[in-house]
């Protein structure tokens, strides 16, 4: 439904966003954890990375085969826990940062197509959207990931093979390196490839908003073609409409990709994400003997992570967003 | 009203048409055939298979057959569940998604609507404050770190209830909370702003002006006009609720509707999968057409032509 035109000289949106404090302290949060997940493993010994016989040890005690303290425990392959959630962090954020940037890509051209073509084009694309509303979700996401996994996996290892015979040894090791992370870039690919209906959906309301003003018009006046006019005039305009939709877009493929994770489908070992961490920790929970670590430290930090990003993509849409407060 | 009746029902047969299509041609194209885990290895086992569950010739002919079919209200047999129907393994696992959805629904419809109204009226004292915090943190935690959490609280701990499985009312209580927290939040969000923008306008100071008090003003007319938004967010919402979750399942050991999406695409299912979007597609256009309904009932304004 068109909105209702409003005024472009609000007061300033990041004054707003700067006096919103759980908004601020979220994004000092985020900042932080980003930070350290991709930086404090790579200063981690490297008797900590691998596995090893010390299966189960509770936090804050030393290894037995390898003197070395466990921060968060360790779990049943004997993996330090605390070094699982960083590279955890870096799976989860990972996925949800790349997979919200390609949703985003497809869902900013799509609703900036639909909302300057308007007429006919706009009715057809939005049906579209509205059709593609009617199918789970979820179906889309695994349909993806099955018509890519196989297929990405064999090209790798073709790869990998032909490397080998033409003694290709950085690009042998690249691929061999690569095999067991396939499946994350298939869930970024799939994931993106699913979230980007709400995304285009908004970003054509607001050009149906802005392609009536007269910085348009006058544009238009001056020759501006079609593509130039929603380069250099609209794109300025939705920016901020853009970086907050993307606030919201990431937890919720981060949503998505542990949930498919914690089902067994998403990442697997080697390689963690919290879905996959947490979908371990609910497997060994127990009256008699209870592993609390395994489950408390990931729910604990993916908790946080989402709520922190929520809190920021919430204060990012108070303020740019006034008007499509849900 | 007969009009608009018809060109709803048109247009709901044509999403119902494309998502079906849409996930026939798909799974049908995904690498991997429904018979690959076969024993019986020969070309000739293979080709009767494919006949017998008319998935001979090419994609679009078995489209085309299965079409046929389902114009018939025949969703054909499982090819991984061999001895059974689509619609009887359907009949057996919707019941317990039908239960524990209708009452997740419930619960967030009530509390949602309840808890967002309250918020609204107190606007900006420590009760909206809570309640928006507290939906803020149940939109962030996902079903599979509550789930967990609940049962070692109230199953393991306070053996209040039981841990899982599928029994009377009490079995149903931890699931249906664990299903229904993030849409309790949602409808709760929806509902305050939704008050607070009808608060803003200039009927209800009317309705002020003329001598009702707040809270008259705001039951005989502010709320009418406020859960409209809500309204519409409902109706898609009692189907998703309704199909059943997968984790929710999984995490409470219930043999639901939610797993029937993920199995069927694992084992290439087609028929299985088209018929699980059939119900899913049909209890959301239901669902909207109730919408609709109530729109006409509470906004005087909106009469049923288009």
């Amino acid at each position: 439904m068109p909105e209702a035109p409003k005024s472009l000289n609000r007061p300033d949106g990041w004054a707003i966003v700067q006096r919103n404090r759980p908004a601020m302290i979220s994004l000092v949060f985020l900042i932080a954890i980003v930070l350290i997940a991709f930086t404090v493993p790579f200063f981690l010994p490297a008797s900590l990375k691998g596995t090893s016989s010390d299966a189960f040890l509770p936090p804050l005690t030393k290894g037995l085969e390898t003197p070395v303290l466990h921060l968060c425990g360790t779990d049943k392959n004997g993996q330090d826990l605390f070094y699982r959630l960083l590279t955890g962090a870096q799976v989860s954020l990972g996925v949800g940062i790349v997979g919200a940037c390609i949703s985003l890509v497809i869902g900013t051209l799509y609703g900036m197509m639909s909302g300057y073509f308007g007429g006919k084009v706009d009715a057809v694309m939005m049906r579209a959207v509205d059709m593609l509303y009617a199918v789970p979700r979820i179906l889309f996401i695994m349909i993806f990931i099955a018509a890519f996994d196989s297929g990405f996996k064999d090209w790798l290892d073709a790869a990998r093979l032909w490397a080998q015979q033409a003694e290709w040894h950085d690009l042998e090791s690249t691929a061999r390196y690569l095999i067991p992370y396939s499946k994350i870039l298939v869930m970024i690919l799939s994931l993106g490839l699913v979230e980007w209906l709400t995304m285009a959906r908004i970003i054509r309301g607001q050009v149906l908003v802005l392609r009536e003003l007269t910085f348009v018009t006058a544009a238009r006046a001056m020759g501006q073609g079609g593509v130039g006019i929603l380069r250099k005039h609209l794109l300025p305009n939705l920016s901020s409409i853009i970086l907050t939709y993307l606030t919201l877009t990431i937890p919720a493929v981060i949503l998505d990709e542990s949930f498919l994770s914690f089902l067994g489908l998403g990442i697997d070992d080697p390689a963690a994400s919290w879905g996959s961490l947490l979908k371990d920790g609910a497997q060994v929970i127990n009256p008699i003997e209870s592993k609390w670590w395994l489950l408390a430290f990931p729910a604990v930090l993916m908790s946080l992570s989402l709520l922190a990003l929520n809190f920021l993509g919430d204060g990012l849409r108070d303020a740019f967003d006034p008007k499509s407060a849900d | 009203m007969f009009v608009f009746l018809l060109r709803r029902l048109l247009s709901s047969l044509l999403v119902l048409f494309f998502a079906v299509s849409l996930t026939f041609l798909l799974t049908r194209s995904l690498p991997g055939g429904p018979f690959d885990k076969e024993k019986a290895g020969s070309a000739k086992v293979q080709e009767a298979l494919l006949v017998k569950y008319q998935l001979n010739g090419t994609l679009w002919q078995q489209y085309v057959a299965y079409m046929r079919d389902l114009v018939r209200m025949d969703l054909r047999v499982s090819f991984k569940y061999r001895d059974w129907s689509v619609a009887e393994i359907l009949a057996q696992k919707m019941p317990a998604s039908l239960k524990l959805g209708g009452m997740a629904f419930l619960i967030a419809s009530t509390l949602g609507v309840l808890l967002g109204g309250l918020a609204a009226m107190r606007r900006d004292s420590v009760m909206d404050w809570a309640a928006m915090f507290v939906a803020i943190l149940a939109i962030s935690i996902p079903s599979f770190i509550t789930g967990p959490f609940l049962v070692a609280i109230f199953a393991l701990w306070l053996r209040w209830l039981p841990v899982g499985g599928w029994g009377g009312l009490s079995h149903l209580v931890l699931p249906a909370i664990c299903l229904s927290a993030p849409y309790v939040a949602y409808v709760a969000r929806l509902m305050r702003n939704s008050l607070l923008d009808v608060m803003k306008s200039d009927f209800l100071r009317t309705a002020k002006a003329k001598g009702l008090t707040e809270t008259q003003a705001l039951t005989r007319h502010a709320m009418k006009v406020a859960i409209l938004p809500v309204v519409t967010y409902l109706g898609p919402l009692a189907a998703h609720l309704l199909t059943g979750s997968m984790i929710v399942e999984s995490v409470f050991n219930l043999s639901g509707a939610g797993s029937i999406f993920v199995n069927a695409i694992q084992n290439r299912d087609a028929f299985l999968l088209c018929g699980a979007v059939v119900i899913y597609c049909s209890l959301l256009i239901f669902f909207n057409f109730i919408v609709d309904l109530f729109y006409s009932i509470l906004d005087k304004r909106i009469r049923l032509y288009a």
